[in-house]
């Protein structure tokens, strides 16, 4: 495959970047994204040139490193996936692919297509655990009855990697996804519901500290989340927050 | 009638709490408070003007009523003055909030591979819903507020229907009317099921409320296009 690609090149994250062209030959429809990002820059490294930053990790769709904003969206065309597992086949020989960092003020740019999302660690560390006795008391877990439906539930809201393709694609960069999927793992359990109150408190204040936008219900963030969180997951933190403030 | 009022004291104690509504989700959750309070007051407008179409004398004895009623006059038209504004105003600042934290734009995004259009420009068919409440507000409210309480002229409880059918005379204004309830249409299309989901809403209830924003976005539209075009063309 032959691609035209436009890249976002920044050199740090006090300069202005912009977009760069580059050609790219004989890259094959099996290969990963990510992949093909290597052999661009074995290229650049070959003519002496800057290779483009880009974050990655585990490259199996877990580890939530990869960002990525392919041809205007977050994690590119494909659905349910990350960056790390997009592949070459999803694109036409000959096509041109736009590709920027996941944009939001929260997310700053720390060079071309590296963006700083430890706004997402801080909402973490304000509420988004369980604190649990580790003197050899602790109760086993699975001595605990817990209704079926809320385990699937808190499951599925814990399998959110914390990517931030939801803010990305947020017209409106909020977090709210993220967070609400944080809430919920934790609230619907039993071993959560004791700290619920203060953690959805300490969540939304650091959320809104961090400078994320409001949720306005578009649905995007459910659409392009690679692990299919749902919106149910933010209604479920506004009444857990509603529940708190009453509480409080 | 206790679970009714257990639900209206929550709801209270939610409204006075600062906290609560200083948060982003507190501001989203007053501005669909707001946002269904309008609703409410759209749809008993629109049962009070399908009665037009039908009956010249029940039009004229309801908006007699309403126009007259001292509790309807310096209470709820008062409160829902502050309603339109309070929802312009919040709509506005959670915009440039909102446009804030974005920051920079994509060379390239494809909004409509995720979302509908009218989620993504709520501003935009407010703004001409704002523009359309203006004439609205100069071709019916002012009117009526100079009739009753500026020049004082005699009470007449048959001139309602004569006047709103005065008013759709000219083309061009039902045409703008039209125009604006398709725009109102696309906002409720969205804003309906948007304000249910920020007061937390029950994904229970997701079916029936997708179902009950669309025959209320679409039939309360079209209902008051039908009006206008109703008067314009029957006399």
């Amino acid at each position: 495959m032959k691609l035209k690609l436009k890249i976002w090149r920044q050199k740090n994250a006090d300069t202005n970047g912009g977009i760069v062209n580059y050609d790219i030959d004989n890259i094959s429809p099996d290969m990963s994204f990510l992949e093909m990002l290597d052999v661009l820059n074995a290229d650049l490294i070959s003519k002496d040139e800057e290779p483009v930053s880009f974050d990655h990790d585990c490259r199996e769709g877990i580890c939530g490193s990869c960002s990525l904003f392919i041809n205007g969206q977050a994690h590119g065309p494909d659905r349910r996936i990350t960056t790390c597992q997009l592949h070459m086949r999803k694109f036409k020989d000959g096509d041109t692919i736009y590709i920027e960092p996941f944009r939001a003020k929260a997310f700053p740019v720390i060079k071309d297509l590296v963006v700083d999302r430890s706004a997402f660690d801080r909402i973490q560390q304000s509420g988004g655990y369980i604190s649990v006795n580790t003197s050899g008391n602790t109760q086993d877990a699975n001595s605990i009855p817990i209704n079926k439906d809320d385990a699937d539930t808190a499951f599925d809201a814990a399998t959110c990697i914390g990517c931030g393709a939801c803010v990305a694609t947020c017209k409106n960069s909020s977090a709210m996804l993220f967070v609400g999927a944080k809430v919920s793992q934790y609230s619907l359990l039993p071993q959560g519901k004791t700290e619920a109150s203060r953690r959805v408190m300490n969540m939304v204040n650091q959320m809104d500290l961090e400078g994320f936008g409001n949720c306005s219900n578009t649905g995007a963030c459910e659409v392009e989340c690679p692990k299919g969180i749902s919106l149910d997951n933010i209604a479920r933190m506004n009444r857990e927050l509603m529940k708190a403030s009453v509480k409080k | 009638m206790s679970k009714n009022l257990i639900v209206l004291i929550f709801v209270l104690q939610i409204i006075l709490m600062k906290n609560f509504l200083f948060t982003s989700i507190g501001k989203k959750f007053a501005m669909a408070l707001s946002a269904i309070f309008l609703m409410i007051f759209l749809l008993q407008h629109f049962l009070i003007n399908i009665t037009s179409v039908f009956s010249e004398s029940l039009f004229n004895w309801l908006s007699h009523f309403m126009g007259t009623n001292p509790l309807v006059q310096f209470i709820l038209q008062p409160v829902l003055i502050a309603g339109v504004i309070f929802h312009f105003i919040m709509g506005f600042f959670l915009e440039i909030q909102n446009r804030r934290a974005t920051k920079y734009e994509y060379h390239k995004d494809r909004g409509g591979a995720n979302s509908t259009w009218m989620s993504r420009n709520m501003i935009w068919s407010g703004l001409v819903i704002l523009s359309f409440l203006v004439l609205h507000f100069i071709d019916f409210w002012i009117p009526e507020m100079n009739h009753k309480y500026v020049e004082f002229l005699p009470d007449d409880p048959n001139r309602y229907h004569h006047e709103l059918v005065e008013k759709f005379q000219d083309p061009y204004k039902v045409v703008f009317y039209c125009v604006s309830f398709v725009l109102l249409s696309l906002h409720l299309l969205h804003g309906f099921s948007s304000s249910l989901k920020s007061m937390g809403t029950n994904k229970s209830y997701a079916s029936s409320v997708k179902n009950v924003s669309y025959a209320y976005s679409i039939g309360i539209p079209l209902g008051f296009c039908f009006i206008a075009i109703f008067h314009h063309f029957s006399h």
